[in-house]
C-alpha cells in the first residue's frame, strides 16, 4: 500500500528512514538533592508537575494556568531576574496542544531554568508582562507566529508580519513557501485585485528557472539575444532541465473571495 | 485633512498635526539613523517624545520557519544574515547548541580558532558599533578610522575562510579549515593596530570630547531593575552596573582558561555603555594574545570525531569505504541528533545570544527559536525614549545596538 503522507505537518521531511532506527533522547536527570535546583523545585512545591534536569538546565512542567503564579514564585522568591526567552511550539498534529516554554535566567546563581506548559488549540495563556517586560515583545511574537491568544497583554499585535496578514506562518500546516493568502498578498496590495489576472500569483520559490525568459540570468542551455521571444520555440539543446511546478490558484476551484 | 484615492494615497507622515498640539511622525524605515529597517512611531510633544512605538517586521525572512525545513548543516550558512556585521558569533552559537544536543565537543585546536574567530567579530562587531554610533551623533571622522580598521579585520576574515561579511567560518563539531599561513603574525598585527588606535585615535577624538560627552551623558538612562526586566544583556546590561557576561559566568570554549576582564559601568547611561565597548574591545585583543601559544602547543585535529553525526576527514572519506559510506547518508539525509531539547546562549557582541532546538529525533528541527538580543532591545526602546528629546532618540537608537537582521529574522 502507499505511504500515507499526512497533510497537517507540511515541512521538511527525511526522504528516507530505516524502518528499525529508534531515535534516541537525550538524558534526563533527576534534580539532585541539596543542590540550588532542588530548592527551586521545593519552592514551587505542588506546582510543578515534573521536573528534571536536560543538558545543565533545569525543566519544569507546569499547569498552564498557573503560569503567573509560578512566573512570580520564580522570580520573587528564587531570584530569576530575567525572563530570556518564551516561545512555543506546535504539536497540533500530534497531541492537538502547543508546548509552551519560557527560558528564565538567574544572575545571583548563574543557573538557567525552563518552565514549560501545554496549551489546547484555541485556550489563552495569562501574560507575564507584569513580571517580565521582556514579554511584551516575545508574547506579541508568539500571537504573530502561532496565533495563541494572550490574556491582559497590554498591546498584543501582530510583531514580525503586517496587521492584515492572514494565517500564522510558525504552523506546522503553513507551508515555507507561503499560502495562497501570500501569493496574492503583494499583488493586491500594490496593483489591486483587478489585475491578478494580468501579474498571476507570486512565486516565492528560490530555485525557479523561467524557461522563456531571455531578460535575467535564469536560462540553461545555448544563448540568446537579449529580450528576444522564444515562446514560439526554441532550439533544440542537449541539456534538458525541468521547469518549476507552478500552482495556477487562477483555475484552482477554491478561489480566495469564495473562502471568505 | 487627506483626502486619499489611488493616485494620491494616504501619506502618514503629512498627517502629523493633531487637536492636541500633538505631531505624530515616522522615524524610518528608511532613515539613515535607523540601523536597518526600523520604523518608530514616535509622538512628539514640541521636541519632547511623549510615545514611542517601535514598528519592525520591515527584514523578516522566516529563517525560524527555514530552520524546519533544512537539515542542520544547511542550515548553517543561513545563520550568518542574523547579526550580519558579526557573522561568526551566529555561526558558534548555532554549532554549539547542536554539540549540545548531540554531546560531542570539538577538539583543542578547533577551540581554539573558534574563541580567535569569535573574538576577532567582536572587534569587527564592536568597530561597526562605534563607526556607527558616532556617524549618527556626528562625528564622521571616527567612522572613516574605524572602518579603516574593520577593514583589516574582514581581511583577516577573508584570508581564513573566503568570505568578508557571511563567514559560515564554524561548522558543527569543529571548523573546517587550519589557520592559513602567517595568519597568526598578521592577526597580532592587526591587535597591536587596534590597541594602538583605541588609545590614540578613538579615545583622542572621543573620550573626553565636549560635544560628544555632552551628546552622550545622562541620555538613555536604564536602571539595573529595568534592564533585567526588559530582558537587555551584553553591554546594555553591563552598562546598567551588573556584572553579568556569559563568558565568565557560564564559561564555554576556552574561556573559562583564559584571562580577562569584565568592564562594567555604573553611568546607566549612554556614555558608560561606550567606554565598555572600548574597553571590550581591548579585552578581545588580550584575549587573542593569549590564544596564540595555546594554538602552538594544540593537536592538528580540526572537527570532532563522531561518525553519527559528523562525516570523517577528507582523507579517511577518499580512501575508506565505510567512511564513504557514512559521509554520503550524512551529506544526502543529514545527521539525526537525538530526541531532546537544549537552550544554549552565548555572549554575542551584542548581547546574549541564545538558540533553542527541540529535535524529534529527525533530520529535521521540530523547533528553533532564535533568542537575539537586538529583538529585546528594541523592545525597551519604547519605554526609554520616553520623555527624551527627539535630537535623542538617534543617539539611544545607537547605543542599543541593534542590528535588524537579528531582530526580524
Amino acid at each position: 500500500m502507499r505511504k500515507y503522507t499526512p497533510k497537517d505537518n507540511v515541512q521538511g521531511k527525511s526522504y528516507y528512514t530505516d524502518r528499525y532506527w529508534v531515535a534516541p533522547r537525550v538524558p534526563r536527570h533527576e534534580v539532585e538533592a541539596d543542590s540550588h535546583f532542588a530548592d527551586v523545585v521545593k519552592v514551587l512545591g505542588r506546582l510543578a508537575k515534573e521536573s528534571y534536569v536536560e543538558i545543565e538546565q533545569l525543566v519544569v512542567h507546569i499547569d498552564a494556568t498557573k503560569v503567573f503564579d509560578v512566573m512570580q514564585k520564580l522570580k520573587e522568591t528564587c531570584g530569576y531576574t530575567q525572563c530570556s526567552e518564551q516561545s512555543a511550539v506546535d504539536y497540533l498534529a500530534k497531541d492537538g496542544e502547543f508546548e509552551l516554554f519560557y527560558q528564565l535566567l538567574s544572575i545571583t546563581e548563574a543557573k538557567r531554568v525552563r518552565v514549560v506548559c501545554r496549551i489546547k488549540e484555541g485556550e489563552a495563556v495569562e501574560s507575564i508582562e507584569p513580571l517580565f517586560k521582556s514579554a511584551n515583545f516575545a508574547e506579541r511574537e508568539m500571537f504573530d507566529m502561532f496565533g495563541i491568544k494572550v490574556n491582559n497583554h497590554p498591546f498584543l499585535k501582530r510583531i514580525l508580519m503586517p496587521d492584515d496578514w492572514e494565517g500564522h506562518p510558525l504552523l506546522k500546516t503553513y507551508p515555507m513557501i507561503g499560502d495562497e493568502f501570500a501569493s496574492w498578498y503583494e499583488v493586491d496590495k500594490i496593483f489591486g485585485k483587478e489585475y491578478r489576472d494580468v501579474i498571476g500569483p507570486e512565486n516565492r520559490d528560490p530555485a525557479r528557472v523561467d524557461r522563456y525568459d531571455t531578460k535575467r540570468f535564469s536560462r540553461v542551455g545555448y544563448e540568446v539575444p537579449f529580450d528576444a521571444d522564444i515562446s514560439e520555440g526554441e532550439k533544440e539543446q542537449a541539456i534538458e532541465y525541468s521547469e518549476t511546478v507552478l500552482v495556477d490558484y487562477t483555475k484552482s476551484s477554491k478561489q480566495l473571495d469564495e473562502r471568505r | 485633512m487627506q483626502q486619499p484615492n489611488k493616485l494620491t494615497p494616504f501619506f502618514e507622515n503629512l498627517n502629523f498635526e493633531r487637536d492636541d498640539n500633538t505631531m505624530v511622525i515616522n522615524f524610518g524605515p528608511q532613515h539613515p539613523s535607523a540601523h536597518g529597517q526600523l520604523r518608530l512611531v514616535l509622538e512628539l510633544d514640541g521636541e519632547q517624545v511623549v510615545k514611542a512605538y517601535p514598528d519592525i517586521g520591515y527584514l523578516h525572512r522566516g529563517i525560524e520557519k527555514m530552520a524546519e525545513n533544512m537539515t542542520y548543516n544547511e542550515f548553517l550558512p543561513t545563520t550568518d544574515r542574523l547579526d550580519y556585521s558579526a557573522a561568526t558569533s551566529n555561526n558558534y552559537a548555532f554549532s554549539l547548541a547542536v554539540e549540545k544536543l548531540l554531546g560531542i565537543e570539538a577538539p583543542r585546536r578547533a577551540q581554539v580558532i573558534r574563541t580567535m574567530l569569535l573574538e576577532l567579530n567582536r572587534v569587527i562587531g564592536h568597530l561597526f558599533f562605534i563607526a556607527t554610533h558616532a556617524l549618527d551623533v556626528g562625528a564622521m571622522s571616527v567612522f572613516l578610522y574605524a572602518f579603516r580598521e574593520r577593514e583589516f579585520a574582514m581581511d583577516l576574515m577573508e584570508d581564513y575562510c573566503g568570505a568578508r561579511l557571511t563567514h559560515s567560518a564554524v561548522r558543527i563539531g569543529g571548523v573546517p579549515l587550519d589557520l592559513p599561513k602567517d595568519w597568526i603574525n598578521n592577526m597580532i598585527a592587526f591587535c597591536d593596530k587596534v590597541d594602538y588606535e583605541l588609545e590614540h585615535t578613538y579615545d583622542a577624538l572621543l573620550k573626553e570630547n565636549r560635544i560628544w560627552k555632552m551628546r552622550l551623558e545622562d541620555v538613555g538612562v536604564i536602571s539595573a531593575e529595568d534592564a533585567l526586566s526588559w530582558g537587555c544583556t551584553g553591554p546594555m546590561l553591563r552598562g546598567s552596573g551588573v556584572n553579568w557576561d556569559i563568558r565568565k559566568e557560564e564559561p564555554y570554549e576556552l574561556y573559562s582558561e583564559l584571562d580577562f576582564d569584565i568592564p562594567t559601568s555604573d553611568r546607566c547611561d549612554s556614555y558608560g555603555r561606550y567606554r565598555i565597548y572600548m574597553e571590550e574591545m581591548k579585552q578581545s585583543t588580550r584575549i587573542i594574545r593569549q590564544l596564540v601559544p595555546m594554538y602552538k602547543k594544540s593537536e592538528p585535529q580540526l572537527m570532532a570525531h563522531a561518525p553519527q553525526y559528523i562525516s570523517a576527514p577528507k582523507e579517511e572519506i577518499m580512501t575508506q569505504n565505510y567512511a564513504l559510506m557514512q559521509h554520503f547518508v550524512l551529506v544526502t539525509q543529514g545527521m539525526r541528533p537525538p530526541k531532546g531539547e537544549v537552550y544554549v546562549p552565548t555572549e554575542s557582541p551584542k548581547g546574549e545570544l541564545g538558540f533553542y532546538i527541540k529535535s524529534e529525533g529527525e533530520p529535521y528541527a521540530y523547533r528553533l527559536k532564535c533568542r537575539a538580543p537586538s529583538f529585546f532591545h528594541t523592545g525597551l526602546l519604547q519605554e526609554i525614549l520616553v520623555g527624551t528629546y527627539i535630537a535623542d532618540v538617534v543617539t539611544i537608537i545607537g547605543t542599543t545596538n541593534i542590528v535588524f537582521g537579528e531582530v526580524d529574522r
